[in-house]
């Protein structure tokens, strides 16, 4: 209930704020919402499982931004950023993907 | 698959569970809509954080900055289109100026032989007599009261002052004397060009006015032949001597221009 309140505020936030996002922050905020988004599927998967850790989903949402940001730096550095961003796009969206598929098991059993 | 992050595979504490039970997720899930805890919260606050960057990523996305979220090799791809494109458009203005330049030096030379000719047409035009001209020179009336000068006289007169270098005569204001002129007695005085003129002459000469001077008054010269026969000459230098009389230029019968000359 209060995570469905947060998102709606969230929405709310950032089309009111409009906020200007730094010059060198643009290539990885793409990035960020995606490994945020996996986490946080993750993190509903592992709640249905009863399995859930209020802990370990603040790390695993951290950790899994930083890295993502990380890895896309990385790669812009060694001058293959736009192939490595889209390698962690591609394996976040897997992630997320099948993450979303045992969640729908448990909601729907099918 | 590595498992879902968030799952630990050891759960201690589950404060949303009954320890004893196994309930499905969905009765999980419903249980949680009613009663709050901590571990909500901190969901709402990452889920909020997560909405708040989507939204601003969208927003951005949607924006209109074509070149902004590029990376370095798709700048330089557009930097390099950008530059042919600028180098075909420099290749384009180098030929246009080409072609202004060259247009412009023609009208150039248009205009300088336009300036020449109208130049040699009024040079020609006071020496063929078909403008008229004003400059400095001299103004000698010559008087005949007992009529004993001659058309020889004058012939005289005018052939000093070409010898003079003389660039323009008219005598009595009414006859333009150029090199075709032509000179015939009369029993009242003398026809020039057809004109019968009567003594006293006044003959208006333009050319450097002491050359012309000199050229009348000298030792046995135009002057005393007429004073020998009893007339008078009185030169004056005026600062503007005026040919008014033109004549039509006559087309040559037999004479042609030799062409490129």
């Amino acid at each position: 209930m209060i995570a469905i309140i947060g998102l709606v505020v969230g929405v709310v936030l950032g089309l009111v704020l409009t906020p200007d996002v730094p010059l060198a922050l643009q290539p990885y905020l793409p990035i960020a919402v995606v490994a945020a988004l996996d986490a946080v599927f993750g993190a509903f998967r592992a709640f249905l499982d009863g399995i859930f850790d209020d802990k370990v989903f603040v790390i695993s949402f951290v950790s899994n931004v930083l890295i993502a940001g990380m890895i896309v730096f990385l790669g812009d550095k060694l001058g293959v950023g736009a192939q490595l961003s889209t390698g962690v796009v591609v394996v976040l969206g897997i992630r997320i993907f099948s993450n979303v598929a045992a969640i729908r098991r448990h909601l729907f059993h099918a | 698959m590595s498992p879902p992050p968030g799952a630990t595979p050891a759960e201690e504490d589950r404060p949303d569970d009954v320890p004893g039970e196994n309930p499905t997720g969905l009765a999980r899930l419903r249980r949680s809509f009613l009663a709050p805890s901590r571990g909500q919260a901190v969901v709402a606050l990452l889920v909020g954080v997560l909405a708040f960057a989507a939204v601003t990523q969208v927003r951005l996305n949607g924006a209109d900055d074509t070149y902004a979220g590029l990376r370095e090799a798709e700048l330089v791809q557009a930097l390099n289109g950008l530059q042919a494109a600028s180098r075909k458009a420099e290749r384009d203005i180098t030929d246009l100026e080409t072609t202004r330049d060259q247009l412009r030096s023609s009208t150039q030379r248009r205009t300088t032989a336009l300036d020449q000719a109208r130049q040699e047409v009024a040079t020609l035009g006071v020496l063929a007599g078909t403008v008229p001209a004003t400059g400095p020179g001299i103004r000698a009336t010559v008087t005949d009261p007992k009529g004993d000068l001659t058309l020889n006289h004058l012939l005289d007169g005018v052939e000093e002052l070409r010898n003079a270098g003389v660039e323009a005569i008219e005598i009595n204001d009414r006859v333009r004397v150029i090199a075709q002129t032509s000179f015939e007695d009369d029993p009242e005085g003398v026809r020039v060009d057809g004109v019968l003129l009567k003594p006293p002459y006044v003959i208006d000469a333009i050319g450097d006015p002491g050359t012309l001077a000199g050229a009348l008054d000298f030792q046995g010269g135009f002057i005393d032949d007429v004073k020998m026969d009893s007339g008078t000459v009185v030169v004056k230098k005026p600062d503007l001597v005026r040919v008014s009389t033109t004549r039509k230029p006559v087309k040559p019968r037999y004479a042609e221009a030799v062409p490129g000359q």
